[in-house]
């Protein structure tokens, strides 16, 4: 730890390379790390962040290939968010060094819808579109689920359609990195289910490189091509999930990865369960239904 | 979502339920926070008690009409005035003045409001002299605008607009500055041009502030049109109640404050029904 913090070098966030995906640059200071993948749609090489004396992100190297979806699994506060944010641009002012780079054309949803409350839907999905916004905006809200429902206001949807929203609002933008902290971990059971259909609908029709954040195990394995697990700041288990875990074929796969990684996340299988049994009764009531559809 | 499975169950809730029509609602009435609907014309009953108690106090004898006026006094002075055209000559002296510096304030101080509110260097420049200004009273330049623009139209309008600027840029400022930092986010991450992000995130975002000090500074305008109408002015309404107090007409004196009330409920009212009107999309304990 002492030596990770030593590590933390205070480079300017300028320092930080985001080019885009054209050309690729890379900092000057990184001349003992791996290089970037070249064909990957995100690559991480040494990412380091700290807030105060802690470091939270202690060198992480990620990959993410186009058209992959991979879910980001931690305990709360192990810096999955602050991951995200680094890719998003949205972590100026934070100490830290490592490269990183992404797509020109990046999206982020977040947990909370975050809407305008003073525009419209409509309003909210045009938001920073240039040509045919309009036109655009509509057929991705109808894509949602959502046509007709333009002229509303915010406050005036549930929190699932206000997600719903949120979702619109980043893949017109036809994304080729979708970025997602805990998108549906405000949404009841139910919702998020349904939410989990949509976002599989709308990546296998929009193919950006998807990575959600989130500490959900059984969102993880419904929806990702890939999970990593992040663990005192690095990635540490990386797991493919296989095609056909996930679907109700493949229960006893299903039951032994959800069990590698819990306890990959520190949490025992026999407390997992009772997490399970006291949570997401209503969800795995439901589960059966969701993974058919799939 | 394939296997969904439509549980059916009556569609009657339970009081219109056959069994239970005749039955009251036993529920345990919950307690509403809130303050009820909005009722049409209930700002009325507030002034409309006011006037009772005046024309009652007045009627039966409990005020005496040297003191003050009867209400029927006034509005027959009111009659008077209007016949021979003095009141709607100096209401509209009045009433351009004050619509002036109104104007005039308002936009200067949303203007700072923005330029501080938006750069760091607007803010070190504006903040600091707009709030020394806000702590020498209105009332304490008069003098010196005299001195500097005499005693026409250009000092009253200066003087209200001075008056008018500071709550509308204050307010403006806070709200600006209360619009939170997830939006801007947001902003970031959708690219908007620093154009767009002050068209559709920072103005709408600081319009309920904006509001706020515009109903602070209407009622200003009027407070400041009266002190410098009764200082030195030779037409309107605050100039129509110093020539009465010279000549101890009482009853013009009370029309006078009479006007200035009305005004400034009428303008208070105008100003709130266009904030109802541009702030429809907030859900607030107002309603």
């Amino acid at each position: 730890m002492a030596a990770n913090t030593g590590g933390l070098t205070a480079v300017a966030p300028s320092a930080v390379e985001r080019p885009s995906a054209a050309r690729l640059a890379v900092a000057a200071n990184t001349g003992a790390r791996p290089a970037l993948a070249a064909n990957a749609a995100v690559s991480v090489r040494g990412l380091i962040r700290g807030f105060g004396p802690k470091g939270v992100l202690n060198g992480v190297d990620l990959d993410i290939a186009p058209g992959e979806f991979v879910a980001l699994l931690g305990p709360s506060g192990c810096g999955k968010s602050t991951l995200l944010r680094a890719l998003a641009g949205l972590d100026r002012d934070v100490r830290g060094s490592g490269v990183i780079r992404v797509p020109d054309r990046v999206s982020v949803v977040f947990q909370d819808s975050r809407l305008l409350p003073w525009d419209t839907v409509l309003g909210n999905v045009t938001l920073g579109l240039r040509e045919h916004a309009e036109t655009r905006a509509c057929r991705a809200l109808a894509e949602v689920g959502l046509a007709g429902r333009e002229k509303s206001w915010p406050h005036q949807l549930s929190g699932g359609e206000q997600q719903r929203v949120a979702l619109a609002r980043s893949l017109v933008r036809e994304p080729q990195l979708l970025l997602a902290d805990e998108p549906f971990g405000a949404l009841d059971a139910l919702t998020r289910i349904r939410m989990h259909g949509l976002l599989r609908d709308l990546v296998t029709a929009h193919r950006p490189a998807v990575l959600l954040v989130t500490h959900d195990v059984d969102e993880a394995i419904a929806l990702a091509d890939r999970i990593v697990v992040l663990d005192h700041g690095r990635t540490a288990t990386v797991r493919p999930v296989a095609p056909q875990v996930g679907s109700a074929a493949d229960a006893a796969g299903h039951e032994a990865l959800r069990r590698d990684l819990l306890t990959a996340l520190g949490v025992h299988t026999s407390v997992g369960t009772a997490i399970e049994s006291a949570a997401g009764a209503a969800e795995a009531a439901a589960r059966p239904a969701a993974a058919g559809a799939r | 979502m394939s296997a969904a499975t439509v549980l059916e169950r009556p569609a009657v809730a339970p009081h219109q339920h056959p069994d239970l029509a005749d039955r009251e609602d036993v529920r345990p009435a919950g307690r509403r926070l809130g303050p009820g609907p909005r009722r049409r014309l209930a700002w009325l009953l507030g002034p409309s008690a006011l006037l009772l108690l005046w024309t009652v106090s007045s009627g039966t004898g409990l005020l005496d009409p040297r003191v003050l006026s009867e209400p029927w006094t006034v509005v027959v002075t009111a009659g008077e005035l209007i016949a021979d055209g003095r009141l709607q000559e100096n209401l509209a002296v009045s009433a351009q003045r004050a619509l002036l510096g109104l104007i005039f304030g308002t936009v200067v101080g949303a203007v700072l409001a923005l330029v501080a509110g938006l750069s760091r260097v607007g803010e070190a420049l504006i903040d600091g002299p707009v709030q020394i200004k806000r702590a020498i009273p209105g009332l304490a330049l008069i003098p010196l605008l005299i001195l500097w623009f005499g005693i026409d139209e250009t000092m009253k309008v200066l003087t209200i607009t001075l008056g008018v600027f500071v709550p509308v840029y204050l307010q403006t400022y806070a709200g600006l500055r209360g619009i939170d930092l997830r939006y801007v986010e947001l902003a970031q991450t959708v690219r908007l041009s620093r154009a767009s992000f002050i068209r559709r995130v920072v103005l709408p975002g600081a319009l309920p502030g904006f509001f706020l000090g515009l109903r602070f500074a209407v009622t200003g305008a009027w407070v400041s049109l009266v002190v410098v109408e009764q200082i030195n002015a030779t037409s309107g309404i605050g100039y129509m109640m110093e020539l009465a107090r010279t000549y101890g007409q009482t009853n013009i004196i009370v029309l006078g404050l009479a006007v200035y009330g009305i005004l400034g409920l009428l303008s208070d009212g105008t100003v709130r029904l266009i904030e109802r009107k541009a702030l429809s999309w907030q859900r607030t304990l107002a309603g």
